[in-house]
């Protein structure tokens, strides 16, 4: 009953502050009038910006209508620069899709061998610190010379970005599986491989899983850095495109999408996360 | 000794010393057998390297010197003959209670069934009276349902041996009595060889055939057998009310507090010594303070629960 009421209380304050953060926006971007007089010639020629005060930042009604009018007509494509909202975020999903299954095609089973041998893992954690501070678009020029292909590039860099999470979480996962369970696996004469499916890889899945969603994270932060630099498709190089266009309600806009889909995103690998998850 | 089943020869355990420099002997040249059906406990401080010895009987560690033959075989290595029952009853926490005996079953049956091995598995589950709990998962069970989920697991796969670790020490005393009541009734039913470790004397003297005693560690060795007279039918309930429990449990008792540290360090009686093991058997008296040690004849000619005074004879 306190919980359902605290849920209804919290609620109904992020209402409120949603409220007040629109509020408090409309009244920052609004014009005051006539500010300048001018010739009426001159003032059109210069728009409400300079002649009624009116901020050059969109109030929340015009990202309103915006966001709405993207929602209406999400996958329209009217040529190279103009294309619907939902296409540039489905390009930059299938990019970071794409990244994101290769790096745990690469990840895990490295992540496995760190875990299970220790003379892997000495041996291997010297590249790892090396390469894991490393910002993923500094691989950028790199990727763009030996690929030769920018969409590829993205790929790579997500490819890249979502290894070190995965690959750690995985070795260290299946580095601390309980000492009990891989007795019990001996004793019961399992195989390797049988050990490493039916034990280690259970025991290890929240410690994986956890590497995981921090890497999509990271991949969704990194694709639209990416996507500005490689251009073309996405809603990374939709942001810089409507910068280049001024217009700051599409860039507005576009923030909140990629709010929206980072968060879908964490919220999938959630659930993925509570799936194997076990109490101890 | 040709019945032996389980014959554990010159065994040596060293560890490499925390400081870095030399090794720590945890127990030297241990000699002792287990028949085939009988059930053998050790008993001893922590820290004497009792589980040292279950590990390695286990076949999950190694000894230093000497070596265990475990059914004719030599033991090199875990196997299936030997299940092991954890302190900790080692559950798997993703799995439901007949998932974790299916791993065991499935494990020792690769080629049966689905079917196969879930009728298989409940079938132990049923023994251990856990029919109806099957599906949780080992986080919604008691603990002494856990250890039952963890019995049945060792028994699913029809050990030649079973291996306990303290199975029940960490269980409160209440569960702690009906699970060795149950462990009791399967014993019966299966004449189950056992090997188990403990530190609880009652728990010792209500399930053990024979009791080896070892002295504190570094460098245990096992100072004595104890053989339990108490009739073979003995249950939880009567066990205080049969004659010959205090002279024995006196005995164990005497053994813990006092003997085990004056042995441990007084040097064991030179390595041959260990193959003839003094075989204990305090005998049945009604004085409570009468002299509880009674060294007899290995040979073992003296019957059990006889009602005479200790006699003594040289080994």
């Amino acid at each position: 009953m306190t919980q359902k009421w605290l849920g209804l209380r919290a609620g109904l304050v992020s209402l409120a502050l949603f409220a007040l953060i629109v509020g408090a926006w409309h009244l920052a971007t609004a014009g005051t009038g006539t500010a300048v007089k001018m010739d009426p010639a001159y003032a059109k020629l210069m728009g409400a910006t300079a002649t009624q005060g009116k901020s050059a930042m969109p109030g929340p009604g015009e990202v309103g209508a915006k966001i709405w009018q993207h929602l209406k007509d999400p996958f329209y494509d009217k040529g190279t620069n103009d294309k619907g909202i939902g296409i540039q975020l489905a390009y930059s999903i299938a990019r970071v899709g794409i990244g994101y299954l290769l790096a745990v095609a690469v990840a895990i089973p490295i992540g496995f061998l760190i875990g299970m041998s220790p003379l892997m893992s000495r041996a291997l954690d010297p590249f790892i610190q090396v390469m894991k501070p490393i910002s993923p678009l500094a691989w950028m020029p790199l990727a763009l010379y030996t690929i030769k292909d920018s969409a590829i590039s993205a790929v790579f860099v997500i490819f890249i970005c979502s290894l070190w999470p995965m690959l750690i979480n995985t070795a260290f996962g299946v580095a601390s599986v309980r000492r009990d369970w891989l007795n019990v696996a001996k004793t019961l004469e399992m195989s390797p491989s049988r050990t490493a499916w039916r034990v280690i890889l259970p025991a290890a899945a929240p410690t994986i899983l956890t590497g995981m969603r921090i890497s999509i994270g990271i991949a969704w932060l990194v694709i639209v850095a990416a996507e500005m630099l490689v251009g073309g498709t996405g809603i990374g190089y939709f942001v810089w495109n409507e910068w280049n266009n001024l217009s700051i309600t599409n860039v507005i806009t576009a923030i909140l999408f990629i709010g929206v889909v980072g968060m879908l995103l964490d919220q999938l690998m959630a659930k993925l996360q509570r799936l194997v998850a076990y109490a101890d | 000794m040709n019945t032996a089943f389980i014959s554990v020869q010159g065994l040596t355990r060293r560890f490499a010393d925390p400081s870095g420099r030399g090794e720590l002997t945890v127990f030297e040249d241990l000699w002792f057998n287990v028949a085939e059906g009988e059930f053998a406990c050790v008993v001893g401080h922590s820290g004497c390297g009792k589980s040292t010895i279950l590990n390695i009987l286990a076949g999950l560690d190694a000894p230093t010197e000497g070596h265990i033959i475990a059914a004719g075989k030599h033991v090199l290595g875990p196997s299936l003959d030997r299940a092991v029952i954890f302190q900790g009853h080692a559950l798997m926490p993703w799995l439901s209670a007949l998932g974790n005996v299916e791993l065991a079953v499935s494990s020792r049956h690769p080629d049966w069934s689905r079917a196969q091995i879930r009728e298989h598995a409940m079938k132990y589950l049923t023994l251990v009276h856990l029919d109806g709990s099957e599906t949780k998962k080992p986080a919604q069970l008691s603990g002494g349902m856990k250890q039952r989920v963890g019995i049945a697991r060792a028994l699913a796969i029809e050990p030649r041996m079973l291996l306990m670790d303290e199975p029940f020490s960490a269980l409160d005393a209440l569960t702690r009595g009906s699970l060795q009541d149950e462990v009791i009734t399967i014993r019966n039913a299966t004449r189950q060889t056992v090997f188990m470790i403990t530190h609880d004397v009652d728990e010792a003297l209500l399930l053990a055939d024979k009791i080896l005693l070892m002295t504190n560690g570094p460098k245990a060795w096992i100072a004595e057998i104890v053989e339990n007279t108490l009739p073979k039918d003995r249950t939880r309930a009567q066990l205080h009310k049969l004659p010959n429990y205090y002279p024995l449990r006196n005995h164990l008792i005497e053994f813990l507090v006092r003997r085990s540290r004056e042995l441990a360090l007084a040097p064991p009686p030179g390595p041959t010594a260990h193959r003839s093991l003094p075989i204990v058997r305090p005998a049945t008296t009604f004085a409570p303070h009468a002299p509880t040690t009674a060294l007899s004849d290995p040979a073992g000619e003296a019957p059990a629960g006889r009602l005479s005074a200790s006699h003594v004879s040289a080994a």
